[in-house]
This record gives structure tokens, C-alpha cells and sequence, in this order.
């Protein structure tokens, strides 16, 4: 009908000019991950086996396996996570299902938003201040966790946060007037519409714990320990501090060996990740309002 | 009994729903709320623990002059110990401004390509795929740039050693960019339809649509997306700790090594004795963190909301 002007012409070109621009710079952002990740896997490939994994290290940490390592991060998230999943839900559930719409709210959330942003370092310092020394935790498991789940607090708190929002408010109403409190409401209709979109966050919350290194460094992780922890009152090893103890401070470590934990930890962290994203979609390709 | 006083009986008990669900609904409340308040409590607990562990120095040995404007930071030298952070702050400042001059074009490039220009699969991956590169553990970022960047940075720039402003700058930058992403994409988002669709009847092309209007509109969310990543660069340590070089120097060009306030907290804690002034005065490097962060998020979180209800 119109026959396209030079003007048209000019702008589709500038237009896919800018197209290809920001394409390259997007693939430019992802690149370089790429090419670090395949390096780990190069370099560090060789050294995984099950020996590896099941194994304790030897020689001054020098050789052997992670074993006490990985077994410790299992500790420090579990005991994290029985601490921060009830209280981030919690505070989730009051946040979307009591709280007003008002200046004390914006000032809980500002505080959420806070605590997510204080530097893991200063969050360490706080653990040495308050769960090592002023409770008398001493460095342990338990001081370890409790750090690591008031700085992931912020996860929980807001993924729930989200889960219940999508939770059709007629579902609630419908529940009230036949009766029914607020809190039976919230237990028996609204959780557990949510609940999966909770596990998401928790899953989230997970892979989180797990690469954290500078809050467990001064309030429970020991460099190297040659037993494994019997209680939550015992320091331990963990994976993403055993990474930066044998690629800094261990002399003679051969080559591969870092490379290999670095494998582990950095696989750990997106397989747990990759299970959230892809529970998040399978959840909403299902949803049915 | 009912005959004696019908409307009392009643009152008490057919019309009061004070009943157990009742006190468990009013029990429960209260709980929820003490969880809700628990990030309040969080953050002044914060404060209030590594001020407290801090305020021997703060109290005796600080002194505002020193604290700030030496550069000297030798805490363990016996006769005269002195604790300047000025290197420390230049060395965090020079690593967190490499880092942004890396991060903020690709990472708003990046947010634009996949908010405005990619479709459906393909925006669907590359979110994925941003969200994945943000999870990457601080620790790992460090390593890389220990045994990966220090190596490639010997080799392409002829310089004795790698660990400097560059390869910690990178690595920040990399590390900042996938959340800025993120962040920034959510701003785009917040512009509405209405905006992109009136500017597009009035014959403007894709790329007219976004630098006339769409940018314009969410250049609140997108500062605050910056504010963001400066804040995350401020604070990072394991990284910065692995790939600085840490020297306490006021870095002179990018192949200089230099050491973060927040490295140094790292490296040393482990080292001093609890209540010494040296540990102290780590405390307080720790305070003066926790105000910085705390402002920079402040002023992000002001920024964006901003927009949300214009």
C-alpha cells in the first residue's frame, strides 16, 4: 500500500542496529561465565570422583577428599535453615495477611530490604558480638547458622511473602464467612494454596547458605578439623571456606584440587537454584486462577 | 434459668465468640507479629552488637582525624599503632568504580535487550540465565579471580603480579552485573503499556519507543538499580579479599594491588585478640560499613519507590 520512505528505511536500520547492540552486550554479560565455568570444569573435572567426595582430606590438606567439609555445610544450612524458614514464614504470613497498609509496614519492609544489604562481613560481626560471644555459643555450629539465617532471613521472608500474595483474596473471604478465624484461615485455605511457592523460596534459601563464606569464617567454621561434628556446640569445616583455605592459605596444594571443590560448590549452588527456577515454572504452568 | 435472666445467659454465651479458637487466633497474631517485627529487631540488634564490641576504640583510641585521613593502617605495630582507613576506602572506592564502569553498561544493556526487544522463549532463558550468574558463590568469584584472572592479566598486560584494582574490579563487575540485570529490568517493567503504545501510534520505531520514552520513565528505577549494585560492590569481601592483592595502598593506576575495608576486617578478626584495640578498631570499620550500606540502600529503596507511585 505505502511504499516504504527513505526515512522508514533509516530507522528499521538504526532500529536493528540498537537490536544487535544490546544483544551483544547481553551475550557479552554471559560469556565470560561460560568460559570460567567450562575452565573449572577443565581444571578441576579430573580430581571429582566418589573418593573425592566421601573422603577426608590428608597430607596437611594437600590430597584427599572433602568429605568433613561437605558434611559440615550440610550442618550449618540444616540448622539454618530450622531457624530461619518458621520465622521468615511467619514473618511473611503477617506481613500479607495482617499488616495494614501504613508507615509502620513501610518501615518493616525498609528494614528487610536493609538487612539484606548489610555486608556479609558485618553480618560475621555481628554473629562474633552477639551468638559467640554475648550468648556464649562460643564458635559452633549454632552461632554459624544462626548468622547465616538472620542474613538470609530476607529470602524466606520475601518469597513467601510472594507465594501468599497469589493467593486469590476470594479464597480468603470465602473462608471467613463461613466462620472461620483469620489464623484457621491462613492454615487450612491460604498455606496450603502457598506452600509449594514457599518450598521454592526455601530451596533458594538453601543455595544461598551454601556459598556463604565471610559469616562463618570468625562465628563457627574451622579451618581444618580432624573430626566431624557431633552437635550443634561443635565448630566444623565447610566447603565454601575450605575453597578459600586451600586456594590461599594451604602451601603445595596441587593444582587441580581447588579447582575440584570450586567444582562442587558452584554445582551444589545451581543445582539448587536450577530446582527452584524450575519448580517456579512447573508451578505456574499449573496454576489453575 | 433462662426464665430468671434469658438475656444475660445469652449474651454470655450464644453471641460471645471468645471461644478457643478465638484466644488460638489471638495467640497466633501475636506470634506473627513478633516474627514480623524480627527484621526491626535484626538491624538495631546489628547495630547495637558490633557497636558495642567497637566502642572501647571509639571511646579511647579513635580519633576522627586518624580514623579517616591517614593512610596508614598498622594496628599491630607496637609502639605506635595506627588505624587510618583512607587506603582502605580508596582501595574499596577504586575496586567498586571499575566494577560499575563494568557493570552498568552491559547490565542495563543487558536489561533493555531482554525487556524490550526479547520474546517469549528467549526472554524466558536469558532471565534464567541471569538469575543463575547471580547465584554464583562470592568465595567462587574470589577463586576465579585468583587462578583464572591473575594468570591472564600477567600474560596480556606484562605486569609481575595480577591481584590489582583490574582483576578485582572485573570480577566485582561481573559479580554485580547479573543483580543490576535484574533490578534494572524490573524498572523497565514498572513503565507502563500505555506509555510504549502512545508513542507507537505516533509512528515512533522500537528504539524510538525506549530512548524517548521508556528510559526516561524508569531512570528512577534504573538509578536505583546502580545505587544497588554500588552498594553490593561496598560490601562484597570474599572476592575482593582474594583478587585485591591486599596491600594497604592508595592505588596510583589499575595494575596497583589494593586492600577493601571489608577484606581487612576478614583477614585480621581471626588474628586479634578479643577486646584488644585492634579488634576493636575492626568493629568500628564495621560500623562505618553498616552506616554506608545502610544509606546507599536507604537512598535506592526512596529512589525507586518513587516512581512506583508517580
Amino acid at each position: 500500500m505505502f511504499a516504504e520512505s527513505a526515512l522508514n528505511i533509516r530507522n528499521k536500520r538504526v532500529q536493528n542496529l540498537f537490536r544487535i547492540l544490546f544483544l551483544m552486550m547481553t551475550v557479552l554479560l554471559i560469556i565470560p561465565v561460560v568460559i570460567i565455568l567450562a575452565t573449572l570444569v577443565a581444571k578441576g573435572g579430573s580430581i571429582i570422583s566418589i573418593d573425592f567426595l566421601f573422603t577426608d582430606p590428608t597430607n596437611g590438606m594437600t590430597a584427599g577428599g572433602i568429605f568433613p567439609a561437605l558434611l559440615g555445610t550440610v550442618w550449618i544450612v540444616a540448622v539454618a535453615l530450622l531457624a530461619s524458614v518458621p520465622l521468615g514464614v511467619a514473618a511473611a504470613i503477617y506481613l500479607n495477611e495482617y499488616a495494614g497498609d501504613n508507615w509502620f509496614t513501610r518501615i518493616i519492609q525498609l528494614a528487610i530490604i536493609n538487612l539484606a544489604g548489610v555486608p556479609s562481613i558485618v553480618h560475621a560481626l555481628f554473629g562474633v558480638g552477639a551468638f559467640v560471644i554475648f550468648f556464649g555459643f562460643g564458635t559452633s555450629i549454632l552461632a554459624a547458622s544462626l548468622t547465616l539465617a538472620i542474613m538470609t532471613l530476607p529470602v524466606v521472608i520475601v518469597s513467601t511473602r510472594e507465594s501468599l500474595r497469589a493467593v486469590p483474596q476470594a479464597f480468603r473471604e470465602a473462608c471467613w464467612n463461613m466462620g472461620a478465624t483469620r489464623w484457621q484461615t491462613i492454615r487450612r485455605v491460604v498455606l496450603p494454596n502457598a506452600v509449594s511457592g514457599i518450598l521454592t523460596g526455601v530451596i533458594l534459601e538453601v543455595s544461598r547458605t551454601t556459598g556463604e563464606t565471610a559469616p562463618i569464617m570468625f562465628t563457627g567454621a574451622a579451618f581444618f578439623l580432624p573430626f566431624l561434628p557431633q552437635g550443634v556446640f561443635d565448630q566444623t569445616m565447610a566447603l565454601s571456606l575450605h575453597l578459600f583455605v586451600v586456594a590461599t592459605q594451604v602451601p603445595g596444594v596441587p593444582d587441580n584440587l581447588p579447582f575440584g571443590v570450586a567444582l562442587v560448590l558452584i554445582a551444589m549452588v545451581l543445582l539448587m537454584n536450577s530446582i527452584s527456577i524450575a519448580f517456579r515454572m512447573y508451578l505456574r504452568g499449573k496454576k489453575k486462577w | 434459668m433462662s426464665a430468671i435472666n434469658p438475656l444475660n445467659r445469652s449474651m454470655t454465651t450464644d453471641f460471645d465468640s471468645r471461644n478457643m479458637d478465638w484466644y488460638i487466633d489471638k495467640f497466633v497474631q501475636s506470634i506473627v507479629f513478633v516474627a514480623g517485627i524480627s527484621a526491626i529487631i535484626f538491624i538495631i540488634g546489628i547495630f547495637v552488637f558490633i557497636t558495642m564490641e567497637g566502642l572501647g576504640f571509639l571511646l579511647e583510641d579513635f580519633s576522627f582525624r586518624e580514623f579517616f585521613l591517614s593512610p596508614f593502617w598498622e594496628p599491630s605495630d607496637e609502639d605506635a599503632p595506627e588505624y587510618g582507613i583512607l587506603a582502605l576506602v580508596a582501595g574499596t572506592a577504586s575496586v567498586t568504580g571499575l566494577a560499575m564502569v563494568v557493570a552498568i553498561p552491559f547490565s542495563l544493556g543487558a536489561a533493555i535487550f531482554i525487556g524490550e526487544f526479547a520474546s517469549g522463549k528467549m526472554r524466558e532463558y536469558l532471565k534464567v540465565l541471569v538469575e543463575l550468574l547471580a547465584a554464583i558463590p562470592s568465595v567462587v568469584w574470589g577463586f576465579i579471580g585468583l587462578s583464572i584472572m591473575n594468570p591472564l592479566i600477567i600474560d596480556l598486560f606484562d605486569v609481575p603480579v595480577g591481584l590489582n584494582v583490574l582483576n578485582a574490579g572485573i570480577i566485582l563487575g561481573l559479580m554485580a552485573a547479573p543483580i543490576m540485570t535484574s533490578i534494572a529490568e524490573d524498572a523497565l517493567k514498572a513503565v507502563p503499556d500505555r506509555y510504549r503504545e502512545a508513542a507507537e501510534a505516533l509512528g515512533a520505531t522500537r528504539w524510538q519507543v525506549i530512548f524517548k520514552t521508556v528510559l526516561p520513565a524508569a531512570k528512577n528505577g534504573l538509578l536505583g538499580a546502580v545505587l544497588l549494585g554500588v552498594g553490593r560492590g561496598f560490601g562484597e569481601t570474599m572476592a575482593v579479599l582474594m583478587a585485591t592483592g591486599h596491600a594497604v595502598n592508595i592505588p596510583g593506576s589499575l595494575f596497583d594491588p589494593v586492600r577493601a575495608l571489608t577484606a581487612t576486617i576478614a583477614a585480621e578478626l581471626g588474628e586479634t585478640a578479643v577486646g584488644s584495640p585492634h579488634y576493636q578498631a575492626l568493629f568500628t570499620i564495621g560500623i562505618f560499613l553498616f552506616i554506608i550500606t545502610f544509606l546507599i540502600n536507604l537512598t535506592a529503596d526512596l529512589i525507586v519507590r518513587g516512581i512506583r507511585k508517580g
